[in-house]
């Protein structure tokens, strides 16, 4: 009972402060926090898949992709309200993630890793293809920009309603099914759980957050969509991200979500590595510090604190 | 009693459907060599096919080197090969000459394949597979970072191995360049070959990736062997990051991008645990990806990563063993 009125009291704190937070900081920090709300939903997508299901991805960037140009060819050409446009691109993802989500059916770890790797690689490369649809080298513009406050209210209200989503999801049957295949595949067939539902259900979902997040960095990224801003080192840096948040913390997952969000910017003011390509290095470095030190990412760390002070 | 274990460790591998799978590869052999005669553009095609393919499968083959010895795909093994690539780079710029920086990287990926297990993989290697994933993807950010830091994103270009020199064989050109990349892929995968085949180490290294545990028990050091293993998968990389570098006709940080995917393709293709079956995919990749993308008018130069990414789906939907990997079996 304690631990839910610790769990409620701190879901309320983190809402009241972000609720706060942009009258009191500059337009530049609000669009640095807003950028943490949309890694925040990537990251929170990916762990339902990783964390909670036990099945690795290393192309959600390919799914940000989609959802990012979801946005921007509606808006484009219908000038739909960009709000909407989100959800299609909900919906969309959840498509595309169940079919990805198919073959790895018969896939374990490494070969999955394989898979997703190559779907981020190969979607960016998509819209060079079909460049008169899709805008080649030069992108996709939407209609109009949106404001850095904007941004930021979408995406932590966004957030707010994905993070309960994924709450309600986990809480129950669904949520155990899946603990249930990454704890142990042949065990959890053995108690009933069909295994291709739930692995394919496990992709969609995750891959359907990851199309909300891919919105929102399109209009955090003045509602420009190009290949080069869903590379390979984005699907990375998702992963990245849900590797420092560890397992199933929310507090794991904003700080993965902010690591991955605030490090470029913070990097790039610190003298020697400030390069453009010095975040790179700390990037790296930093995760495999945290696989190496906190096997369990932040989230581990906190447990571990707490088991500390109460002993 | 070398040889009597070689022959048993040996028997682990192949399998049914050898015979399909060989005469399928024939007949596309055939098939290649009859178009080759028949048309010059083709044939030129599939000998740069060919070449490039090599490179593919030898970067496959470190791969698989590295999945038999700790069941980990390395993601980081591209920009690894990238990343001694421009340490040869900077040899040269020393003054060595480039065979001298050949030999002189090569040296030094076997070491720094051997110490990135000693310490970034081994620790993690009990835990998860994910978990050692993780750690690969982050090296390959940390590469990336460190070459673009000390040498800059800009191209630069190597004093090429083979010279320019075009032989003509019957109204067919073939560049020296990818007969030298095919000869120096081929001898260093026979050289690993005879490596693993024919000495007390290569057993070891056999022993200590197949059976572990048994390995141990007669006293192999399996963790050696598995250093051992990154190191020359390293190694192997190095070549692959030298012959590529010539194909490209200059050296950037995302040279080993695409033939990390290529790569990919080639080592599912020809089963993730079979080494002859990466460098057979990674021929089997570089001809069809040269030959598609010049005769379908869909595949677009733009398509070839989503063209191996295709072929890394199609096999696992159909023979997720791949063509010489063997099937994966679960004792429940």
């Amino acid at each position: 009972m304690r631990s839910r009125i610790a769990t409620v009291a701190s879901l309320l704190i983190a809402a009241a402060v972000l609720s706060v937070l942009p009258f009191v900081i500059s337009d530049y920090n609000v669009s640095l926090v807003a950028r943490v709300g949309v890694f925040f939903i990537a990251v929170l997508g990916l762990d339902i898949l990783t964390g909670y299901t036990g099945q690795i991805s290393i192309g959600h960037g390919a799914f940000m992709a989609i959802g990012g140009y979801t946005t921007a060819v509606l808006s484009r050409d219908h000038d739909t309200n960009l709000i909407v446009t989100m959800l299609i691109a909900f919906a969309i993802c959840f498509v595309v993630g169940l079919l990805v989500g198919l073959p790895a059916l018969r896939l374990s770890g490494a070969y999955l890793a394989l898979v997703t790797f190559a779907l981020a690689v190969s979607v960016p490369l998509l819209p060079l293809k079909w460049s008169s649809f899709l805008g080649g080298r030069d992108g996709v513009q939407t209609s109009h920009e949106v404001s850095n406050l904007w941004l930021y209210g979408v995406a932590w209200a966004a957030s707010a309603v994905l993070f309960v989503l994924a709450w309600l999801i986990l809480r129950g049957r669904v949520g155990r099914a899946f603990r249930a295949v990454r704890d142990s595949e042949i065990a959890a067939v053995a108690s009933g759980i069909e295994l291709p539902v739930y692995k394919t259900l496990a992709f969609g979902i995750s891959a359907a957050y990851a199309g909300v997040a891919g919105s929102l960095f399109v209009l955090a990224n003045n509602g420009f969509a190009a290949p080069d801003e869903f590379g390979v080192v984005l699907s990375l840096q998702i992963l990245i991200g849900a590797a420092v948040a560890g397992l199933g913390s929310l507090w794991g997952v904003l700080a993965g979500a902010a690591f991955v969000g605030l490090l470029p910017s913070v990097s790039s003011s610190v003298p020697v590595i400030g390069s453009t390509h010095g975040q790179d290095v700390v990037f790296g470095a930093a995760v495999i510090l945290v696989m190496l030190l906190l096997p369990d990412g932040f989230a581990g760390l906190l447990t571990r604190i707490r088991r500390l002070a109460r002993a | 009693m070398v040889t009597a274990a070689t022959s048993r460790l040996e028997g682990l591998r192949g399998g049914a459907g050898f015979p399909l799978v060989s005469l399928v590869l024939v007949a596309c052999a055939a098939g290649l060599l009859v178009g080759s005669l028949r048309s010059a553009t083709f044939a030129q095609l599939t000998v740069q096919g060919l070449a490039l393919g090599a490179v593919y499968g030898i970067l496959a083959l470190a791969l698989v080197l590295v999945y038999r010895a700790t069941r980990v795909i390395n993601f980081a093994q591209g920009e690894l090969a990238m990343a001694t690539t421009y340490i040869a780079y900077q040899l040269i710029q020393w003054g060595l000459s480039y065979w001298e920086a050949f030999v002189a990287t090569l040296a030094i990926a076997l070491v720094l394949g051997t110490v990135l297990e000693l310490t970034l993989i081994r620790p993690v290697l009990h835990r998860s597979g994910i978990a050692a994933v993780i750690v690969t993807v982050g090296l390959f950010v940390l590469i990336d970072g460190i070459v673009n830091w000390i040498w800059g994103g800009d191209f630069k270009s190597m004093p090429s191995p083979f010279g320019t020199k075009i032989y003509h064989v019957g109204g067919v050109s073939i560049a020296r360049l990818y007969v030298g990349m095919f000869v120096v892929v081929v001898v260093s995968a026979l050289l690993v070959w005879v490596l693993f085949r024919f000495t007390k180490l290569g057993l070891g290294m056999r022993a200590a990736a197949l059976r572990p545990a048994e390995a141990a028990l007669v006293g192999v050091r399996v963790d050696w062997m598995l250093a051992v293993g990154w190191g020359l998968a390293a190694l192997l990389g190095a070549v692959a990051g030298l012959m590529a570098e010539p194909s490209q006709f200059f050296l950037q940080p995302t040279l080993m991008q695409p033939i990390l995917v290529y790569a990919f393709a080639a080592a599912v293709l020809g089963g993730l645990d079979s080494p002859a079956g990466a460098l057979i995919g990674g021929l089997a990749i570089g001809v069809s990806l040269n030959l598609v993308v010049q005769y379908v008018p869909a595949i677009s130069s733009e398509l070839q990563e989503p063209f191996a990414f295709a072929v890394i789906i199609a096999v696992l939907l159909l023979k997720p063993s791949g063509l010489f990997g063997h099937q994966e079996v679960r004792r429940v």
